[in-house]
C-alpha cells in the first residue's frame, strides 16, 4: 500500500515535466527475486546514465511470470515506454500453465544476463564424477533423486535434457521439486537426495566450504573460478543457461522498436550496468534484436520438446 | 569465551549514538509499515530495503534489523486491535488478542505481546549467537518425511485446540485444506482448481484469506446484528498495563513460546506460523483456565507472540550459517547482504565475523528499542478502540481493502477478499471457528508437498515415513496427542476434555 501511495505521489510529481524517454518496467514477480532485481538494476542504470529521466518498476507477481505477461500484453499495445523483464523460467511456465499469452505476444528486445546450472552431490556421496552419476541414473533412473527448483523450471529441464543425452527415458527421472534453491539446498546438505541441481551461484559457497561436491556445470565453456567440467565436455550434449531478458510492448512501430533497442544497448554498455553485474555476480550475456529473437524461438522449441519428453506438457 | 567476546565487540559497535539513531529510525519505520494490515514483514523489508542502500554496512544492517523486528511486531498490533492479521504468523495472536481488546483488555494484550516479543527475541538472539552451529546440524537432519511428521503433529494438536466442537473445527480445517489445493502443484507444475483464472494459479494468498475471514467477516457480522449488539467494544477497562496476575500468567508462555519457536524457525522448511500453532495448542492444554480460551486468554497471546519472534531469530540460523533463506523475509534479507557483496553461507562467520556479530548485536539493540518505542504507545493504540463502532469497522474495511490491493494489485484479489469475507460471515453466523480455515491453507500445501517428496525419494515405499528416528518420534507424539485424550475421556477424567466432547454435534 505504501508502495502505492509513494508511487502515486512520485507519479504526480514526475508527471509535470514529462520527459520523452520515461519508462515503466514490469517485473512479473514479487519484490526481491531475480526478475525484480533485474528490473531495479535497469531502473538504476537507465536513470544514472541519463538514458531516461524517470523509470518506474511495477511488480505483478504470479505463476512463473505469466500473470504479469498476460496483463502486459493486454494493456500496452503500441506503447514504446513500456518494458517487461522475463527469462527462461517464463518459457517453461507458459508451456506448463498452458498460458494463452506467449512471448510471441510481446516484442523481445534483448537478453541481458544469465547463469549456468550446476549439478552437485553431498560431500559424503560415493559418486565422484558426473560419469558416476549418469551410470547410476542408467542403472535405475528412479533410484537417483534430484532436488531442484520448481517443476518445469530450468533445473528440471536440465535433468530431462541430461537423461535424454545419456539415453535414459526422461519420463522416468525422479525429480523432487522444491519451492526454491534454499529448500533444495537443505535436502542436499542433509543427505536426503542423491543429487542437487540449481544455479551455480546458489551452490558455490557450499562447494567452497566442502559440504558438497560440484560434478558439472551446464555452460558452454568452463566457468572462471569454478573447478568443474561442463556437461558438454563430459560427453553429454547439454548446454543450458538460465537467462533473463527485457521485452517491449506488442505492435511497436519500426522506429519505436529501434529507439528502445538503442536505449537498452546504451544501458547494457554503460559502466553503471557493468558494475552492477559484477557486484551481483551475473554473467553478461547481452544479445539483442533479431539475433535474440531467433535464439528465443530456438529455445522455446527445444524447451517444449523436453517438457513433452518429461511428460509435463501433453 | 571467543563467542562472548565477539558479541561484546559487536554490541560496543552497535551502541554508537549514530547507529542507535539508525536503529530507532528502522524500528519506527518497520512498526509503522508493519501496522498496515495485509503488509507483513517480508513486504515491509522489501519496500524499505532501498532506504538502507545509502548507508555504510553497519548502519544499514542495524536499520535493517530494526525494520525486520519492527515489521514483525507491527503485525501483532493490528491483529490484536483490529482483528486483521498482517501475516500468517500473527493469525493466532488475533484469536485471543482481539477478544481481549474487545473486553477492554487491549492494553495488557499489547503489552504481553511486546514484552513477550522482547523476551523471546532476547532468548532466541542469544541462541543464535551461541548455538547456531549445533542447531543447524539438527535442522539438516530433517528430511521431507520428518517435516511431514511435524505437520501431522501440528494438524492433530491444532484441530483439537480450536473451537468448542471437534466436528465443527474439523469441518473448518477441511475447508482450508480444499482451498489449499487451488493453484499450481509444486511438484508437477500442473494447475489445479484455477477455473481459467490466471491469478488463481499461485493459489490463495494466506493474508487475503486471513484478513477477509477475520476483518471483513467480523465487520459484516457486526453490521448484520444491527444496533442491539450485546458485546459492546469496551475501550479500556481497568489498567492499560499488565496486572500482577497478567504477569504471573504470561511469563511461562513467553518462555515456552521461545523454546518452541526458535528451533522450528531454524528448520529450513519450518515457517514461523507452525511454532505459533504449536504454542497456542500447548498453552491451551497447560492453562489453568482453559475455558477462557476463545474468550480472551492472555496465555494465548503471550505464547504465540513469543514463538513468532523466536522463530524470526531462528530463521537467521540457516540464513547465516548455510545461506539458506527459509522464509520470504529471509530471502529479502539475503538480498540485503548481497548489496554489500556478502554471501551468507558456511564461510560467512569465518570471513566476516565483525559484520555477523554486529548484525546479531544490532538485533539485540533493535529488540530493546522496540520495547522502548512500543510500550509507551500502548496507551495511544488502545484509544483506537474508543472510535465509535461504525467508524471503526468502516476504517477496518478500508484498511483491509487497501492492504490487500496494495500487496497484490488485481481485481481478482479484491473479489476473493469480499467472497471470503462473506464466507467468514456465514461461518460466524452458524458457529464454525474460522482460524482452522487459515491453518488448513497454511499447513495443507506444506504437508502435501513433504509427503509426496518423501514418497518420491523412497520410490513409493510407505514405510519410509516411520523409518527415521525423528519422524517416528514425532508421529509417536502425535499418536499420543490423539489417543490420550480419548482414553482420559472414556475413563471419565479430565472435565475439560469431556466438555469438548459433549459439545460435539
Amino acid at each position: 500500500m505504501k508502495r502505492f501511495i509513494l508511487g502515486g505521489a512520485l507519479a504526480a510529481v514526475l508527471a509535470l515535466p514529462a520527459l520523452a524517454a520515461d519508462y515503466t518496467i514490469m517485473a512479473p514477480a514479487g519484490p526481491g527475486g531475480g526478475w525484480d532485481q533485474t528490473a531495479r538494476t535497469m531502473q538504476d542504470a537507465l536513470q544514472k546514465e541519463g538514458i531516461s529521466g524517470s523509470v518506474q518498476v511495477q511488480n505483478v507477481p504470479g505463476a512463473g511470470g505469466t500473470v504479469g505477461l498476460a496483463q502486459f500484453a493486454a494493456s500496452t499495445a503500441g506503447k514504446a515506454d513500456q518494458l517487461i523483464v522475463g527469462g527462461y523460467v517464463m518459457v517453461g511456465a507458459i508451456l506448463t500453465n498452458n498460458s494463452p499469452v506467449t512471448l510471441k505476444d510481446i516484442t523481445p528486445v534483448a537478453r541481458l544476463t544469465g547463469e549456468a546450472v550446476a549439478i552437485v552431490v553431498p560431500a559424503a556421496s560415493p559418486l565422484q564424477t558426473i560419469g558416476d552419476l549418469v551410470e547410476a541414473l542408467k542403472a535405475d533412473p528412479g533410484a537417483v533423486s534430484w532436488a531442484g527448483g520448481s517443476a518445469g523450471g530450468v533445473d528440471h529441464i536440465t535433468v530431462g535434457l541430461l537423461a535424454k543425452a545419456a539415453g535414459v527415458d526422461p519420463t522416468r527421472i525422479n525429480y523432487v521439486a522444491f519451492s526454491g534453491g534454499g529448500e533444495a539446498l537443505a535436502a542436499i546438505l542433509g543427505n536426503q537426495v542423491t543429487a542437487g541441481i540449481s544455479g551455480v551461484g546458489e551452490f558455490l559457497p557450499q562447494v567452497q566450504a566442502g559440504t558438497m561436491r560440484l560434478l558439472a556445470v551446464s555452460s558452454d565453456a568452463r566457468l572462471p573460478g569454478v573447478d568443474a567440467p561442463t556437461l558438454a565436455e563430459s560427453g553429454y550434449d547439454v548446454v543450458v543457461q538460465n537467462w533473463r531478458m527485457v521485452a517491449a510492448a506488442p505492435g511497436l512501430s519500426e522506429a519505436d522498436r529501434a529507439a528502445v533497442l538503442a536505449d537498452i544497448e546504451k544501458m547494457a554498455q554503460s559502466a553503471t550496468w557493468k558494475e552492477a553485474l559484477a557486484t551481483k555476480g551475473w554473467a553478461d550475456t547481452y544479445l539483442a534484436g533479431d539475433a535474440f529473437a531467433a535464439q528465443l524461438d530456438k529455445e522455446i522449441a527445444a524447451t517444449e520438446a523436453v517438457l513433452r519428453d518429461i511428460g509435463l506438457v501433453k | 569465551m571467543g563467542t562472548f567476546d565477539l558479541l561484546l565487540q559487536g554490541l560496543a559497535a552497535a551502541l554508537d549514538p549514530m547507529l542507535l539513531l539508525y536503529a530507532l529510525i528502522g524500528v519506527t519505520l518497520g512498526t509503522a509499515v508493519g501496522v498496515l494490515p495485509g503488509i507483513g514483514p517480508a513486504l515491509t523489508v522489501a519496500l524499505l530495503l532501498p532506504v538502507t542502500y545509502g548507508l555504510d554496512p553497519a548502519g544499514s544492517l542495524i536499520m535493517f534489523a530494526g525494520i525486520y523486528y519492527g515489521g514483525m511486531y507491527g503485525g501483532s498490533t493490528t491483529s490484536i486491535l483490529l482483528n486483521t492479521p498482517g501475516e500468517s504468523a500473527s493469525v493466532i495472536t488475533a484469536l485471543e488478542g482481539n477478544r481481549m481488546a474487545r473486553a477492554g483488555r487491549g492494553g495488557p494484550a499489547l503489552a504481553t505481546a511486546a514484552i513477550g516479543s522482547f523476551v523471546a527475541g532476547l532468548i532466541a538472539t542469544l541462541g543464535l549467537a551461541f548455538l547456531a552451529p549445533w542447531v543447524v546440524k539438527f535442522a539438516l537432519v530433517f528430511g521431507p518425511r520428518d517435516y511431514f511428521a511435524l505437520m501431522v503433529l501440528a494438524f492433530i494438536t491444532v484441530s483439537s485446540a480450536f473451537g468448542d466442537s471437534t466436528l465443527r473445527g474439523l469441518t473448518s480445517l477441511f475447508v482450508g485444506l480444499a482451498l489449499a489445493c487451488v493453484g499450481i502443484d509444486q511438484l508437477t507444475g500442473q494447475a489445479r482448481l484455477h477455473f481459467g483464472v490466471p491469478q488463481l494459479l499461485d493459489g490463495i494468498e494466506v493474508t487475503t484469506l486471513a484478513v477477509a475471514m477475520f476483518a471483513v467477516g467480523e465487520a459484516l457480522f457486526v453490521a448484520g446484528r444491527g444496533n442491539g449488539a450485546p458485546d459492546e467494544v469496551i475501550a479500556v477497562r481497568g489498567s492499560v498495563w499488565m496486572t500482577r496476575a497478567d504477569w504471573a500468567r504470561s511469563w511461562r508462555p513467553w518462555l515456552r513460546g521461545s523454546f518452541i519457536g526458535f528451533p522450528i524457525g531454524a528448520l529450513p522448511a519450518g515457517g514461523a506460523e507452525i511454532g505459533t500453532f504449536l504454542s497456542y495448542a500447548a498453552e491451551k492444554r497447560l492453562a489453568r483456565h482453559p475455558e477462557e480460551f476463545g474468550q480472551g486468554a492472555i496465555e494465548g497471546v503471550a505464547g504465540p507472540e513469543a514463538a513468532n519472534n523466536a522463530s524470526a531469530a531462528g530463521t537467521l540460523v540457516p540464513l547465516l550459517t548455510l545461506g539458506l533463506p527459509s522464509t520470504a523475509t529471509a530471502a529479502i534479507m539475503l538480498a540485503g547482504f548481497q548489496q554489500f557483496g556478502l554471501q551468507p553461507g558456511p564461510l560467512l562467520f569465518a570471513t566476516n565475523p565483525q559484520l555477523v556479530w554486529s548484525l546479531i548485536a544490532s538485533l539485540l539493540v533493535a529488540n530493546a528499542m522496540l520495547l522502548v518505542l512500543n510500550l509507551p504507545l500502548v496507551g495511544l493504540w488502545v484509544r483506537l478502540l474508543t472510535i465509535p463502532r461504525p467508524w471503526l469497522y468502516a476504517g477496518i474495511l478500508l484498511f483491509a481493502t487497501l492492504g490487500t490491493i496494495g500487496a497484490n494489485p488485481s481485481p481478482v484479489e479484491l473479489a476473493m477478499l469480499l467472497a471470503f469475507g462473506v464466507m467468514g460471515y456465514g461461518m460466524r453466523l452458524y458457529g464454525y471457528p474460522i482460524a482452522p480455515v487459515v491453518v488448513g491453507l497454511i499447513l495443507g500445501p506444506m504437508a502435501e508437498q513433504q509427503l509426496r517428496r518423501a514418497l518420491s525419494i523412497a520410490q513409493g515405499d510407505v514405510t519410509t515415513l516411520v523409518s527415521s528416528p525423528v519422524s517416528a518420534g514425532l508421529l509417536a507424539v502425535a499418536a499420543l496427542a490423539l489417543v490420550v485424550p480419548m482414553i482420559l475421556r472414556s475413563r471419565g477424567r479430565g472435565r475439560v476434555l469431556a466438555q469438548v466432547a459433549s459439545d460435539a454435534d
